[in-house]
Parts: C-alpha cells; structure tokens; sequence
C-alpha cells in the first residue's frame, strides 16, 4: 500500500479531478463574494437550486440541471434587480426570495412523498461524479478565469464606489449583473457535488480565512486558493480513510484554516 | 496629470438649465453655472438643499434635464469633458484586503490586480500619489488609512488622468483640523497649478471665505452667485444661514 492507495479507484480519481477543479474555482470566486458582501446572497442561490429542480420535474425534464441552472441565473438576476430598487436592506429582500423559492421548490418535490429521491442533492456526493460532468466544470473554470482576467480590476472598482466607477465609464449594472450569474452558474456546476447545506461554507471559509491574514489582492486570492485546495484535497483523502461523507470533512477542515488565521491574524495584524 | 499647466482661463464650462427629479419630487430645478477653468468654486447651502444630487448629476450619476457644455474659448470647439471626482467614502470595512495600489490601479489599469503589480501601473500611481505626498502609502491597506490619508489618495486618484473638472464631495468630514488646513492649501494649489476647475460641496463657510472663487448658494436652484463676498452679504445668504435650521456646525456663532 503506497500513500497514493487511495486512487487505486476511478472513483477516488474522478472526484480527485474534480476537487481539483472545484476548489480553486471557489477559492478565487469567494474572494469577490465576501468583498461584495454577498455570502447571503450565494446561500439563497445555493438553496434556489431546488426549486429550479422542481421546475425541471413539472415540466417532466430528463435533466434537471438545465432547469437548474436556467432557474437560478433568473434567480440572480431577479435579486439584482431587486435589491437596487427597494429601499429595505438586501438581506431582507434575498431572505424573503429565498424562503419563498425553498418552500415552493419543497412543496413541488414533496409531493406524493417523494421527497427522499432528491435528498442527495442536500448534502452531495463527489464520488459519483462522471468524467463529462467534470468537463463542465473545466468549462465554468475557464469563464471564470477569463472573467477575472479582464473584468476583475472592474468588479473592484464597481465594490469600492459606484458612482466613481461610473464617473470612469465602468458599465456598473453589466459587471455587477455578470458577476451574480457566473456565482449563480458555479453555485449549480457543482451543486450536485457538493450539496446545497454547504456549498456557501466552501465558498466563504476560504475567502474569509485569507482576509484574516493578507494585505491586498495578490495575497487575498493566493492564499485563498491555496486554503481552498488544501481542504479540498485533504477532506477527500481523509474522508476516504474514516469513512464519512467528503463534503462535510473539506468543510471542518476549512473551519479550522478559518480559526487558525482568525487567530494568528490578530496575534500579528492587530 | 503629467504636465503642469498654467491655467489659461480660456476653457469654460456651461451648465445649462440642469434639472433633477427623483420619483415625484423635485430635486433640483433650472441650475445653470458657469465654471471657469483655473476656478474654485464652492457649493453652500443647507442640508437637503440638493447639493450631492447636484455632483452626482453632472457626473451623470443620476439622470438629468438640460445640459453640460464643455468648450474651449478660443476656437469654440467642443471637447469631451472630463470629470475627476472624489467620493465621500469607499465601501471599505476593516481587514478588507485591498491595498491603495489595488483601489487606483482596479480604476485605472487593466492589469489584473490579483496576478502581479503591473510596473507601469505603479510608477504612475506613484508619480501621482507624490504630489501629494502621499506615495508612502502606495502598499498601504485603504482600511487602515486615516482621515486625511484617505483624502489625499483619492484626490490623486481623481486628478490621474488629467481632468478638466474636479468634483469634490463633502470631502472634509472626519478630518482634524490640521487636516483641514491641509487639504484646503493642496486643492488650492492644484487650481493654481493644473489646467483645472473645482466644484467643491462645502459646509465650512471660514474656508469658503479664505479659498474659493466663486460661491454657490444652492436651494433646490441656485439661490445666489457670485464672489465671496457679493453672496456673503446677500439677503438669501442670511436666510438661509441665519434663520438657524440647517446653519453648518462650524458656521455657529461666528457668522459673516
């Protein structure tokens, strides 16, 4: 038994692949997402997911990422929208949308009592995930890069002050818009995988880990994605050697990159 | 901002006949300024009188009636204005990750922060950052930075590539008194310096007195124009300073 016995299956390669793909992908993105204040808003997305499936379900669909999918870059953008124009403070407005969109989304597959067919979406599973799915998540990965590439000196610009932004011609809504439907995008990829109760938790933790230790963007995104392979990576293989779900076990590790930083950061930061 | 030109008091800008309404209210109403280059002009006027609404509309910030002409005096030729602005504060909290390098270089290159510093980008920011005095803080956190530290990056950063116009928002709140001083004496020299107009919203009314060129009093329209001293002693600046609803804090008691 060599230390790499763990991959001896196509299945532990597979979700190994992913995990590789996924973790980077969340680490960059949740950079954007605690700067803009928006962990709130990625949860409802997570949860939305549901509904887009019960979508997919009553229009009798094969697959119901396509729903989902479709459901939740509405759901984004609706948020959007929505937040800007009324006057009451964003986490009202998305908890409202988020609780109306579970509960529709629960009546729908709950009924006949079938709601147990779809409980695996809540926590996830990374070991069943199949070569094309991966493909998918290569795909969202070069969007992703490619956006930040471009648009990333925009999307903080347009954080730190709207109306300077748009004094500089920053097409504001255009990034802002853009930005909620790629999270509303990676949020369903790797829904399935992951599963809706702590999709945001790998989306966060990293993010928020690096904020305790670094000092601008460079840092801010290196240490992030390094935090978020890291438990990604060791979550699976120790997921794999005490027999629990893998999700679950990349977030508890998570949790303690978290305390860690929190702790050192106020030993030498503060 | 690379070169320093004596301002040549040709370029004008017009405003004309601005007009601002916000769902059914009325915000502003048939303003029109003349706004000489070289110039600093000071909006007064008391709280709600309109005066953020008015930078933000001719930033265009918020859509608006009337018009902003930008022209050159001497061929009558009309240029595509360009705007500076200072904003009141930056959606910043504390431990936020973001260095001054970052905030300037996300507004004003296209390298990507997140990947390197761009050497370009930053021999420029610091060029602009050292007038004033400010390039110590180049690799500086935008959270830690005081009061005055603030102010003086985003004025560089306002001034980066060379505007006509320099629009300034309330921009002396949780600033010490020294700081003040200070930051009064640099707009005044970059009018004095740049080929560049100021529209500043004031609430000091002993530095409107000592620095500006031109007051504005402002009232939903313009109450009352004109030079220091021809608004000061007006009838409308008396009501509007005196009557005590809205008399800035530090106008209290001393009067004009």
């Amino acid at each position: 038994m060599g230390i790499f016995s763990w991959l001896e299956y196509d299945f532990m390669k597979y979700a190994f692949l992913a995990v590789l793909i996924i973790t980077p992908l969340f680490g960059i993105m949740g950079t954007m997402i605690v700067n803009r204040k928006m962990a709130f808003f990625s949860d409802a997305l997570g949860h939305s997911a549901l509904t887009g499936i019960a979508i997919g379900v009553v229009f009798g669909m094969e697959d119901t990422s396509l729903s989902m999918c479709v459901f939740a870059i509405a759901f984004a953008l609706l948020l959007n929208q929505i937040s800007s124009k009324v006057a009451s403070s964003t986490d009202t407005v998305i908890s409202v949308f988020s609780s109306c969109s579970i509960a529709l989304g629960l009546a729908i597959l709950s009924k006949g009592g079938n709601f147990s067919k779809y409980s695996s979406i809540l926590v996830g599973d990374i070991l069943s995930i199949t070569p094309s799915e991966i493909l998918s998540l290569v795909f969202v990965f070069c969007i992703t890069l490619l956006f930040w590439v471009i648009g990333l000196n925009k999307l903080l610009a347009v954080s730190l002050n709207q109306t300077l932004a748009r004094s500089r011609h920053i097409p504001v809504s255009f990034i802002e818009n853009f930005f909620a439907v790629l999270t509303a995008l990676i949020v369903m990829v790797s829904i399935k995988w992951v599963g809706i109760l702590i999709i945001n938790a790998l989306l966060i933790l990293p993010a928020a880990s690096s904020r305790n230790i670094a000092c601008n963007m460079r840092e801010y995104h290196f240490f992030s994605v390094v935090f978020s392979v890291f438990s990604g990576v060791m979550g699976l293989i120790v997921s794999y050697y005490v027999n629990v779900a893998t999700g679950p076990t990349i977030v508890i590790i998570a949790s303690i990159i978290y305390f860690t930083t929190y702790l050192w950061g106020r030993k030498y930061n503060l | 901002m690379r070169k320093i030109i004596r301002p040549c008091g040709l370029h004008c800008i017009k405003i004309n006949h601005l007009g601002v309404v916000i769902g059914e209210q009325e915000i502003l109403k048939d303003i029109s300024l003349h706004i000489h280059c070289g110039s600093l002009n000071a909006v007064i006027g008391r709280n709600g009188a309109g005066k953020s609404t008015l930078i933000r509309a001719i930033l265009g910030d918020v859509p608006h009636t009337g018009n902003i002409e930008f022209k050159d005096r001497e061929d009558g030729q009309v240029q595509k204005l360009r705007i500076g602005y200072v904003p009141q504060s930056l959606n910043v909290e504390k431990q936020t990750p973001v260095s001054v390098y970052d905030m300037m270089a996300a507004y004003q290159s296209r390298c990507p922060v997140f990947l390197w510093k761009s050497r370009r980008a930053k021999a420029r920011i610091l060029e602009s950052l050292d007038v004033f005095e400010a390039g110590y803080l180049l690799d500086k956190q935008v959270c830690n930075l005081s009061g005055g530290e603030l102010q003086r990056v985003l004025l560089s950063m306002a001034v980066m590539d060379a505007p006509n116009l320099l629009l300034l928002d309330e921009p002396v709140s949780g600033i010490d008194q020294n700081g003040m001083d200070l930051f009064y004496r640099t707009i005044y020299q970059l009018k004095e310096n740049y080929d560049l107009a100021v529209i500043l919203i004031s609430h000091d009314l002993d530095y409107v007195k000592q620095y500006a060129d031109h007051v504005i009093l402002l009232d939903q329209t313009v109450v009352k124009q004109g030079s220091v001293r021809k608004v000061f002693q007006s009838q409308e600046f008396l009501e509007a300073f005196q009557g005590g609803a809205g008399l800035p804090e530090n106008a209290k008691g001393q009067g004009s």
